[in-house]
């Protein structure tokens, strides 16, 4: 049995085939190309968690300034707002805080896993540890939603781009969010082909996103991205759920993505050269103490 | 494994220290590569700065992941956060140089000038090209080309005939098998480098071996 495939057509064919959810075809493929034993993996994925899990909650409880001087402490600030003012409800409320947080660790140069990158880091995180807080769930099924978030990224990197200098941020909060938005589907018991379905409606309500980082920096405005990327996942999978949707096939997707990605102006990927990189108010050519003060006073 | 292969964990990863994968994590790796090349302990260390390296290593912490690598902490080390105060405990000097006119094929290009105790120094040219992964591009003045993906064994040795013969005999005596081996030379009979990559770890005693044929200088290896 040969468990490898190059598209996600190709891997909704082994779910079907083999009456198997998105992650077991991946940890078989794992397996077998990658050489692992099944609790190699599982242990690799639950070391991931767990650095995950550390990454939301070092940012909450000691809030620290990010390396650019830009963020620092939001999460926190956003855990202290009052009740009636949380609009989105508990789960949303949690998974923003918890994007922010994870994206002050990465700015504050604490540790975090890249899923699939450093930038957008803190969507994976935000949906898992605020979809497992909110729902009655096993860790196993918080795993085999991580891992089904593997094999759609797997997919984004070999026939897209993960990479915001080459494709823009849709090619990373963006990937980051379809990611997550298929995990759901598989933690919610949904089927493969919701679970792209899911997918393919988070990417391409992303599309276009550009990648303008203030000054350069992983930060602004890296961190409040990371909030919609976990929040269009969450969107993505109701809709993919009730089979609403714009039902355009994964792989098509992708390839759509990665073509606006090429077609985004160079000064959108990654340079710094436009959008909220050449605000007026975030210019570079400023001070970093006072670009900090307008950045706190904004927030 | 093929060299393309893209996994669970090159997706879901690596685990790294912020913020930047190829500004922190493939900065961290490029310098703990180059600690591993350099035989002994490094008194003093130079990196100059390259392209986007040279505009945004602050705000990324490039230098002190690059710190961080020469200490020998990799790229999820959190001591990576306390480099500059980790290396004046380890009495090793480092001096950043922000290069940005020079032309480099890579826009995040590093070099590591390395100088031990005993005077001997090395210059090691790297390149983060994405995910944390990395490119070792120069060895003193003789470009070269290798991942740190393998286990790496690094013989400089004269340009002589018989030598990487000699080399392959060895690694074949111990069973060790070859991913890749390229000669990378300044010139016919110069100074050269042959770079092996092997599926298997390298031992002691075969390092010896390659160490004893006359025209081999030094043998140093990057186990991962």
């Amino acid at each position: 049995m040969d468990w490898d495939f190059k598209n996600i057509e190709e891997l909704l064919k082994l779910c079907r085939e083999n009456d198997l959810p998105i992650s077991e075809v991946m940890i078989n493929r794992e397996m077998q190309l990658g050489g692992m034993r099944r609790d190699a993996i599982i242990d690799q994925i639950d070391t991931r968690l767990r650095v995950m899990n550390i990454a939301v909650d070092r940012a909450i409880s000691e809030p620290s300034k990010s390396m650019g001087g830009l963020i620092g402490g939001e999460a926190s600030k956003l855990s202290a707002l009052d009740e009636s003012k949380a609009v989105c409800g508990p789960i949303i409320h949690t998974a923003i805080i918890n994007a922010l947080a994870v994206a002050e660790t990465n700015a504050s140069m604490g540790v975090i896993v890249a899923a699939p990158t450093a930038g957008s880091a803190g969507v994976l995180p935000a949906v898992l540890m605020s979809f497992y807080e909110y729902h009655d769930i096993d860790m196993d099924v918080m795993r085999n939603g991580l891992i089904n978030a593997g094999a759609i990224g797997y997919i984004l990197t070999r026939n897209g781009s993960v990479a915001g200098a080459e494709a823009g941020c849709q090619a990373e909060v963006g990937s980051a969010s379809a990611m997550a938005a298929s995990a759901l589907v598989e933690m919610l018991g949904g089927t493969p082909e919701q679970c792209c379905d899911a997918a393919s409606i988070a990417l391409s309500n992303l599309l276009g996103l550009a990648c303008d980082p203030v000054r350069g920096l992983v930060e602004v405005p890296c961190q409040t991205r990371n909030t919609i990327g976990a929040v269009g996942a969450y969107t993505a999978a109701e809709l993919a759920l009730a089979n609403v949707g714009p039902h355009i096939p994964l792989d098509e997707m992708i390839q759509i993505t990665y073509d606006v990605g090429r077609a985004l102006p160079e000064s959108l990927r990654e340079t710094a050269k436009g959008g909220c990189a050449v605000a007026p108010s975030m210019c570079a050519s400023c001070s970093k103490e006072a670009a900090w003060q307008r950045a706190r006073s904004m927030m | 494994m093929a060299n393309n292969y893209i996994g669970l964990f090159d997706v879901i990863g690596p685990i790294m220290v912020g913020p930047s994968s190829s500004h922190t994590s493939g900065a961290a790796t490029i310098a703990w590569m180059a600690r591993q090349i350099f035989s002994g302990k490094p008194e003093k260390v130079t990196f100059t700065l390259y392209g986007s390296f040279a505009e945004t290593y602050k705000g990324h912490g490039t230098d002190r992941a690059l710190i961080g690598g020469i200490l020998g902490f990799k790229s999820d080390d959190v001591r990576i956060r306390r480099a500059y105060a980790e290396a004046r405990k380890n009495w090793i000097a480092v001096d950043f140089v922000v290069d940005k006119d020079t032309y480099v094929s890579h826009p995040n290009t590093v070099d590591v000038f390395m100088t031990g105790e005993d005077g001997h120094t090395l210059l090691i040219r790297g390149e983060s090209v994405g995910g944390g992964r990395v490119r070792i591009r120069r060895l003193n003045d003789i470009e070269v080309d290798f991942t740190g993906e393998y286990s790496t064994m690094i013989i400089g040795h004269k340009d002589k005939t018989g030598t990487v013969a000699y080399i392959t005999k060895c690694l074949a005596e111990d069973e060790v098998n070859v991913a890749t081996l390229k000669l990378f030379r300044e010139g016919k009979g110069l100074k050269a480098f042959t770079v092996v990559e092997t599926d298997s770890s390298i031992s002691d005693d075969l390092i010896e071996r390659i160490m004893k044929y006359k025209t081999v200088a030094s043998v140093d290896l990057i186990q991962v």
